[in-house]
């Protein structure tokens, strides 16, 4: 039970990002609930992961604004974000694990027993003393996501989380991600895998060559897109 | 039997008893040398780190500094820290000229740039690769620096390796601020130039075989370690 107030919804507002002269968004407006993960979609190069950054802070925006509920160093520090390789560190599984709650100042001991918890979460538990970068690519991306579970997130930001990975590895993680929905974190994840966006989203932001074109429930977005890209997209054409 | 023969089976001889005056320059010699590793390090290691992290006016610089001081000549720190502790100089009163303690000191100032320089090198890559994802921890500059060292641990040892190589092999510096004190600032390069110079050669000869047997034990043990860690680090 959360006593502390939500820091959703998250609300951006004519969002533009520009790097070296090439426009990537162009006035982004979405609101983020709290509720079943938002989904973003679209095709390669539709500026899905420099939303996610930009949202998570990682980026600043060209012009536009992002608000919280809440005050913004709140809103950041009940965040985190899983990155598509995600970076794991010269140490063992533990230690990983462990990591980011260290940085934070937590005591030694508490941090332990959370990171232990999140990886037996993960099915890691009998991997903690072994090396990270020695796991296969779905374990590391199972590890990145107990890292970001034992902060205990309100928001988890998830940029296409099973990109590089087999389809057994694509279901663990699928299911971590579905399990951290049902805890009551929010869940906002990049993808161009449509199954994927079918099994996980409760609603759809569909971005398209740097815009927003529909951002809706997910059932309505599958069955009734209403732009004729998304259409396209929908229907399994090549889109650019 | 040639000179040069008769050097080496004197040389083999004083090693082989253990001469009471080559232990004790070649136990001086390894105990300087790590001092100065140490405190180089001390200071060297965090300020590469610092100089791959963070984004400041002037750190290009700085990194330009560090990277040419790596080739300070030896005679040149030698002859700074002379004029630093000499009588009348600035520290002067510290009485520490021609000490362990001032060998240590002008060893130190030669090996903190090559620690800092490469370590700096060393850890940019690094930071290449966590930057983004230390940032989505909320990782400060001054935090993500020991994160940089610990995860760099095993190539920091090369780093030391490289420290500890200049040290041991460098004369000019110690001869100024040591003054190759019989039986109190005699090390083994300074000793060796000295008996080289005299014509001694059994006893430079000696020290010479000492200070490679040194340097070579000193990396082997240290690849050893390496080769443990990255088996288990992948």
């Amino acid at each position: 039970m959360r006593i502390t107030p939500s820091i959703l919804p998250l609300t951006a507002e004519g969002l533009c990002f520009e790097a070296r002269g090439v426009t990537i968004l162009r006035g982004v407006d979405l609101v983020v609930q709290a509720g079943p993960p938002t989904v973003v979609l679209g095709p390669n190069g539709a500026g899905k992961s420099v939303l996610l950054r930009l949202l998570h802070g990682l980026l600043a925006p060209s012009s536009g604004r992002i608000a919280w509920a809440g005050p913004e160093a709140e809103a950041r520090r009940r965040q985190t974000m899983v990155f598509q390789r995600p970076v794991m560190l010269r140490r063992s599984v533990l230690a990983n694990a462990a990591y980011p709650m260290r940085v934070a100042g937590l005591p030694r001991l508490e941090c332990r027993s959370r990171a232990l918890e999140a990886l037996r979460w993960v099915g890691l538990a009998d991997m903690a003393g072994r090396s990270a970068r020695r796991l296969s690519g779905g374990e590391q991306q199972r590890l990145a996501l107990a890292r970001a579970a034992a902060l205990a997130p309100e928001l988890l930001f998830l940029d296409e989380p099973t990109a590089s990975l087999d389809p057994s590895a694509t279901r663990a993680v699928e299911a971590i991600v579905a399990d951290f929905a049902a805890r009551g974190c929010k869940v906002v994840m990049t993808t161009h895998d449509l199954g994927q966006a079918r099994r996980l989203a409760g609603d759809v932001a569909f971005l398209h060559g740097g815009r927003l074109l529909e951002h809706r429930p997910a059932s309505d977005f599958f069955n009734t897109p209403a732009s004729p890209e998304a259409t396209a997209f929908l229907r399994g054409e090549l889109l650019w | 039997m040639s000179d040069l023969a008769i050097a080496a089976t004197t040389a083999l001889r004083l090693v082989a008893h253990g001469d009471a005056g080559l232990l004790q320059i070649v136990g001086l010699s390894l105990r300087v040398s790590f001092a100065a590793v140490l405190a180089a390090a001390l200071v060297g290691l965090p300020f590469g780190a610092l100089l791959a992290v963070a984004r400041f006016p002037g750190r290009g610089a700085l990194v330009i500094m560090t990277n040419a001081l790596m080739g300070l000549p030896p005679v040149v720190a030698g002859l700074l820290i002379y004029l630093l502790l000499s009588r009348s100089g600035p520290l002067g009163a510290f009485g520490l000229l021609f000490t362990p303690t001032a060998m240590v000191i002008a060893q130190a100032v030669l090996v903190a740039p090559i620690l800092a320089a490469l370590s700096r090198q060393m850890l940019e890559a690094m930071w290449d690769e966590y930057a983004e994802q230390l940032r989505s921890f909320r990782v400060s500059a001054w935090q993500a620096v020991p994160t940089l060292l610990w995860d760099g641990r095993l190539a920091l040892l090369t780093v030391l390796l490289a420290g500890f190589g200049r040290a041991s092999a460098e004369v000019g510096a110690v001869m100024i601020v040591g003054g190759n004190i019989d039986g109190f600032t005699r090390m083994m390069t300074t000793t060796i130039a000295l008996e080289t110079s005299k014509g001694d050669l059994p006893l430079a000869l000696a020290l010479g075989a000492v200070l490679m047997v040194i340097v070579l034990g000193v990396n082997a043990v240290a690849q050893a370690a390496r080769g443990a860690s990255a088996r288990w680090a992948g």
